[in-house]
């Protein structure tokens, strides 16, 4: 009964990069005569394709899992298909009403109640006024903000924000719904609860469900089939287990041929990190032996303005699964200002000796802490834990068993 | 079964070029309400006097005007109370100065949303001109009653009434000239930022080419035409003309201002529909 709703054929889509739109005439207008000068062949090498020939089909009641890097094309897929930007090449069929969730909270306006909210975000994300209605009870209790519900939003807690806005989406009517890494935000019982709603959502009411997410647990609990994206490309569709491994993998051999500065994932204007040498290395993997397992992390850059910046540093697990977050400024306070110019940051990070063998990744921060990231590694380094040998000379892998071992 | 057949929807690279959308528009018009809700309530909350903004403004445009046009410079305003001359005018003109400046910064405002969602982008520009369409009624209001207040009640009523007639089709022209200047000028802010500087200060030395201080009639007349170039001088000449009764109204510049209109307003819903598929990848 494969019954399909989603037929994806060649879709291609290119950024052009550098000199485009240079935000003024004069410069357009020299711009323009360069090119007439020069030959053609240059304008197409500043084409950047961010998707290549992507095919396949999605039937419907599937909850597919997008996963890939950073730049594999899993959000330009998802803003493609959300019609928020259209393709280079190729077509995408369809049967359904769509409804996309690329961020919660689109469109609120903070001198709005939540009430009032919910129908403009509802409406925003192609919501009649009566299906609104319907659901208003619904989203008002699925949300738990309750008796604040006439308040400006302004005046919630960006966690009560986050709520309200997924239990409008939640809510949507609509055959088809695409979600994009908004279960990052909220905390670990309304991740729990939106999770469960997804799949409520597919189970009983058979809805389609498209999923991009770094956080492979959810994939995997989640999803029964999952495509893997990589440079752009379709490099697996199919088995949720497969996909995750093939990614995992590429993820490591990936790490190893580049230096730690450059998985970048994130950068503030202001500031301009230039090296980062862990125990005296600047290339992945970080192997650690015999449980003496430190990281002597070395940051070197530049700032352009006096900020606030200290070191924080989070460990996954192989399933990017956060286990340990260290932040010594967030809970001592000790952040130090830092003026423009050259700077050094040296910071021991000394993670338990009672780590079971495995590989895991880490992630880098440069933060003004409980204010704002500066810049951030998500996931840059990959470090290669030896264990720790019990008496009987045993070791136990992550994989196998728990990921600590409690030794007392 | 083929999918060919049953399909809703279909993506492409390719678009049309001229695209008025109006089903998809009425499709999402719970969204085109609700933005003007928006609009009309995040424009006077928290603020003390609150929807007597809309009223104030022009009353405190109309005075300086007065004082300086009317007193000091001594212009002729065909026989009509200074104040009313010139509450009419800016009234007018401010409905149209509006509508073009708020249309025309709508891509950069609404990047956030529209990076996120997909719905008719035409709707915001249309919620624009529809909220400052309630605020052009509260003002047409305030000069209605100024109108009572002056001539003592002395108003020919008959003549009055015409103004119902005529009004929708100044509004029309109003609306959809601001409305197509804007979006011709939003669409080519993602390209040029400049202009975004550039445009309100033109459309405060538009209002001078127009009769907003002064009547054609006190025009010498070699510099009819190029008053009358501006399409919005017929909509205000036309617009108090019928309003006070006066009796210069004539039929051809307002057909122009309605072809020039029009024609505004397919040029910007051009550059409006290329732009929208494409700023999201640009801006």
């Amino acid at each position: 009964m494969s019954d399909t709703v989603i037929s994806v054929e060649n879709i291609s889509k290119c950024y052009q990069i550098g000199e485009f739109g240079s935000g003024s005439l004069r410069n357009d207008i020299q711009e323009w005569f360069r090119k007439k000068k020069e030959n053609l062949n240059e304008i197409i090498s500043n084409k950047n394709w961010s998707l290549k020939n992507v095919s396949f089909e999605i039937n419907r009641g599937d909850i597919v899992g997008i996963i890939g890097s950073n730049g594999a094309g899993k959000s330009t897929l998802l803003k493609i298909l959300s019609k928020v930007t259209s393709p280079t090449n190729g077509k995408i069929k369809g049967k359904g009403k769509i409804a996309s969730l690329l961020e919660v909270g689109t469109g609120f306006h903070p001198d709005l109640t939540g009430r009032e909210n919910i129908f403009l975000n509802g409406a925003i994300l192609g919501m009649r006024k009566k299906e609104i209605e319907r659901n208003l009870d619904n989203i008002i209790s699925f949300s738990g903000v309750g008796k604040y519900i006439d308040t400006p939003v302004k005046r919630y807690s960006s966690g009560m924000y986050v709520r309200l806005a997924f239990a409008v989406a939640a809510h949507l009517e609509s055959d088809i719904l695409i979600v994009d890494e908004v279960l990052s935000v909220g905390d670990a019982a309304f991740q729990k609860k939106c999770i469960g709603k997804i799949s409520e959502l597919s189970r009983i009411q058979g809805k389609t469900v498209l999923f991009v997410s770094h956080n492979l647990n959810s994939i995997r609990s989640l999803c029964n089939r999952a495509l893997f994206l990589e440079k752009g490309s379709l490099k697996y569709d199919g088995n949720v287990n497969e996909a995750i491994q093939m990614y995992t993998e590429g993820f490591l051999s990936d790490n190893e041929t580049l230096p730690f500065s450059d998985f970048k994932t994130e950068e503030k204007s202001f500031i301009k990190v230039e090296q980062i040498a862990i125990n005296n290395s600047n290339r992945n993997p970080v192997k650690l032996f015999e449980g003496n397992n430190s990281l002597d992390i070395e940051i070197s850059g530049e700032v352009f303005a006096e900020k606030f910046v200290s070191f924080e540093f989070k460990l996954f697990d192989k399933d990017m699964m956060p286990l340990l977050f260290y932040s010594p400024d967030h809970y001592e306070g000790l952040s130090q200002k830092i003026m423009p110019g050259k700077f050094s940051l040296r910071q021991k990070v000394e993670l338990p000796k009672q780590i079971n063998k495995g590989n895991y990744f880490g992630s880098i921060y440069l933060t003004d802490p409980g204010f704002d990231y500066h810049v951030k590694f998500e996931n840059a380094i990959n470090i290669q834990i030896d264990g720790y040998p019990t008496k009987s000379g045993h070791v136990f892998e992550y994989r196998n068993g728990a990921g600590f071992l409690y030794l007392h | 079964m083929s999918l060919r057949n049953e399909s809703d929807w279909v993506i492409e690279s390719q678009k049309k070029w001229l695209n008025f959308n109006l089903p998809e528009v009425w499709a999402y018009r719970d969204l085109l309400k609700l933005f003007v809700k928006r609009d009309f309530v995040s424009y006077y909350k928290q603020t003390i006097l609150g929807p007597l903004w809309f009223l104030i403004q022009p009353l405190l445009t109309t005075f300086v005007f007065t004082l300086v046009f009317g007193k000091i410079g001594g212009f002729k305003t065909d026989g009509i109370p200074q104040p009313l001359f010139f509450m009419a005018g800016i009234t007018a003109w401010n409905y149209f100065a509006d509508c073009l400046l708020k249309c025309s910064t709508v891509f950069k405002d609404n990047f956030g949303i529209f990076n996120k969602v997909y719905f008719p982008r035409i709707i915001v520009p249309f919620s624009i001109v529809c909220s400052n369409l309630i605020k052009f009624g509260f003002q047409f209001l305030l000069l209605i009653s100024m109108m009572f207040f002056y001539l003592k009640c002395n108003v020919d009523i008959f003549y009055f009434g015409k103004i119902l007639i005529i009004l929708p089709i100044l509004i029309f022209i109003m609306a959809i000239l601001g409305f197509g200047f804007g979006m011709l000028i939003s669409a080519m802010t993602t390209k040029y930022r400049d202009l975004a500087f550039i445009i309100s200060f033109v459309v405060q030395l538009m209002m001078f080419t127009t009769t907003v201080a002064f009547p054609l009639s006190s025009v010498q007349h070699q510099y009819h035409l190029i008053i009358l170039l501006n399409p919005m001088t017929a909509v205000i000449e036309t617009f108090r003309s019928f309003l006070f009764g006066t009796t210069n109204f004539n039929l051809v510049p307002l057909v122009y201002s309605l072809v020039v209109a029009i024609c505004i307003y397919i040029i910007g819903l051009l550059a409006f529909n290329k732009v929208e598929q494409s700023f999201v990848d640009t801006i």
